[in-house]
């Protein structure tokens, strides 16, 4: 049994090592009401994106033209617009483009934004600065305007959308990342590596990277509400998703034009969008006090 | 620090440049164009259009051509109200918008300020809570959301405001609320921080030691530090109320900048594009240099820097 007991010991040390970092976080996180709050609203609003097909009480597109807009009722929880459309199932419907846009586009940014900044902090020297001086370039243009730019001369579609958001967002993660890269690369664990003659990209993707990852994962968290309003307000100004279709910034758009006659669609996609952000911006925020307990709360 | 100054302004002129290259090229790249009607425009007059704008000879020489009246400081003529030159019609819509900044700017650094500064006297208390609380409020709704919430408020139900417009002072209460409220919450959470980390420091210890008064402490000793963190904060809010106008100009009709923006935009008026971009993007720069001396004023340390 001797050998039994040995592993055990080992895999006792393991876990525990392995559960520091991440354990320690998840408790903190734990503690957080409101994070906890964020992260359980949000995991709803997700769960009933992902099975809206399935429980939506209409179609999105559907008309009931007889009646045209009826305020909530037992049919219509949350009423119908004036082309007799079920504002519950626009608003779920909706979420999903909002949601996907949020999580898609935050996908592409990240991925942009860690190789550039990864790139820039590991190899240093002129490379770093002219490439960090691009980025300090780009940060003085004015990207909502070219992204206003984007959607109305090449046509209003979601790769697109999801694209122009990505480029536009992948900046502040290019400058965290690489200054991570930075001081982790000066590590001993690192210059080990390196005097294995282990290959650039493998010390990257295996080692640099990975021990950054706290601060990217708080800061995607942060982008995705960033994300969510810039798609919004691009569909509130009509260049962003495009009826029939839904997504909340263009039910807050209708239910503007209309707020004096039918004020329920008004509210209530202004209800979704706000809850949403709020929660996507308590959780970024516990994880950051979670993850990174030096940084200050503001 | 005048070859501070002079060094950034130097700077401006590449930027510029390729603002000025991409947005030329990107737009007249796209699918498209300023005389695409549903009525087709009779090919002499298309060519006399074409000629009056500039747009027969190829696209190389109309973007030199377009570089050299820029040097001269003409924007061109509107393709839209081919009366007007561009130059005209930015100078009929910015007043407007710089107007409606400047009051939502008011907006946002008074009651920023005010509720934060006072947040961080009286930490964890109602005080703290209650105006921190709605400065979460502030960041999470946005304007888009917050305007019309307004108007159904305050215009539509109890009807004291106007819906929209911009002549009377009561039509400009809403919009100059809805754009700066986002921005006095974060101005309220940034001084509240920052306060905090100053009033902990020794020499507010030894000021209120020497018997000063708190409102003198407070004044004399900790603001000028612990409303560091929103001066710079001022720059990105710049820029960010200067594009928050496309929406609160539409939704409250605003004649501003940011509403002509948009119109032109969906107008393919090109030289009304242009001249907008370039202008916004002049107007980030100088606010984010003008931003930078503050912060070099308040702190001694940033000057040999």
């Amino acid at each position: 049994m001797p050998s039994a007991a040995t592993s055990e010991i080992v895999e006792g040390i393991v876990i525990e090592e392995g559960a520091s970092l991440w354990g320690d976080a998840l408790r903190r996180l734990a503690k957080n009401r409101l994070a906890l709050f964020g992260l359980i609203t949000l995991s709803a609003i997700a769960f009933v994106a992902l099975i809206t097909p399935a429980i939506a009480p209409y179609p999105y597109d559907a008309q009931d033209l007889e009646y045209g807009a009826q305020s909530p009722n037992a049919e219509h929880w949350l009423g119908t617009d004036r082309l007799g459309r079920d504002l519950l199932s626009r608003l779920m419907y909706g979420g999903r483009i909002s949601l996907m846009v949020g999580f898609a586009a935050t996908a592409v940014s990240l991925l942009v934004g860690v190789l550039y900044g990864a790139a820039a902090g590991y190899f240093g020297g002129r490379l770093d600065s002219f490439m960090m001086r691009i980025v300090d370039i780009m940060y003085a243009l004015p990207f909502t305007i070219f992204v206003i730019i984007l959607m109305v001369f090449f046509g209003k579609n979601i790769i697109l959308l999801f694209l122009a958001i990505g480029a536009v967002e992948w900046l502040t993660m290019a400058r965290i990342v690489r200054g991570q890269v930075r001081s982790l690369k000066e590590k001993e664990f690192v210059e080990a590596a390196v005097a294995m003659g282990l290959p650039s990209h493998t010390i990257l993707t295996r080692h640099l990277i990975p021990n950054a990852l706290g601060p990217i994962i708080v800061y995607a968290t942060l982008t995705i509400p960033n994300v969510m309003l810039l798609e919004a307000f691009l569909s509130f100004l009509g260049l962003g998703v495009q009826a029939p279709m839904s997504s909340w910034g263009l039910l807050i758009r209708e239910g503007q034009e209309q707020m004096e006659e039918f004020p329920w669609l008004l509210i209530y996609p202004s209800i979704a969008l706000s809850l949403t952000l709020f929660s996507l911006n308590f959780l970024g925020d516990g994880l950051r006090d979670a993850l990174d307990p030096r940084a200050s709360k503001d | 620090m005048i070859k501070i100054i002079v060094r950034r302004l130097l700077e401006f002129v590449p930027v510029l440049f390729i603002i000025v290259t991409l947005v030329f090229f990107l737009i007249r790249l796209a699918p498209g164009g300023p005389f695409d009607r549903d009525k087709e425009v009779p090919p002499e007059v298309r060519k006399q259009l074409e000629a009056y704008y500039n747009m027969g000879v190829p696209l190389y020489q109309q973007y030199f051509d377009y570089l050299a009246g820029l040097a001269r400081g003409d924007l061109g003529p509107s393709f839209k109200n081919a009366s007007y030159s561009v130059n005209e019609m930015i100078g009929m819509s910015f007043p407007n918008s710089l107007e409606l900044g400047f009051y939502a700017m008011c907006v946002a650094v008074t009651l920023g300020l005010l509720a934060g500064i006072s947040a961080s006297l009286k930490p964890n208390s109602l005080r703290d809570y209650v105006p921190m609380s709605l400065a979460m409020v502030g960041i999470c709704v946005p304007s888009f959301v917050l305007g019309p919430l307004l108007v159904l408020v305050f215009s539509l139900h109890f009807d004291l405001l106007p819906v929209a417009g911009w002549n009377t002072p009561a039509s400009k209460v809403l919009p100059s609320l809805t754009l700066g409220a986002m921005y006095a919450a974060y101005i309220a959470r940034l001084s509240r921080g920052g306060m905090l980390e100053v009033l902990s420091n020794d020499f507010i210890r030894t000021a209120r030691a020497k018997g000063l008064s708190e409102t003198r402490v407070v004044l004399r000793h900790a603001l000028r530090g612990g409303i560091a963190p929103v001066v710079s904060f001022l720059g990105p809010a710049t820029a960010g109320i200067l594009s928050g106008s496309f929406v609160v100009e539409t939704i409250f009709q605003v004649p501003g900048l940011g509403r002509q923006f948009v119109e032109s935009a969906f107008n393919r008026d090109y030289t009304l594009v242009m001249g907008t971009v370039l202008f916004f993007a002049a107007l980030i720069l100088f606010f984010n240099l003008l931003v930078d001396l503050i912060h070099t004023w308040l702190d001694p340390r940033l000057r040999n820097a």
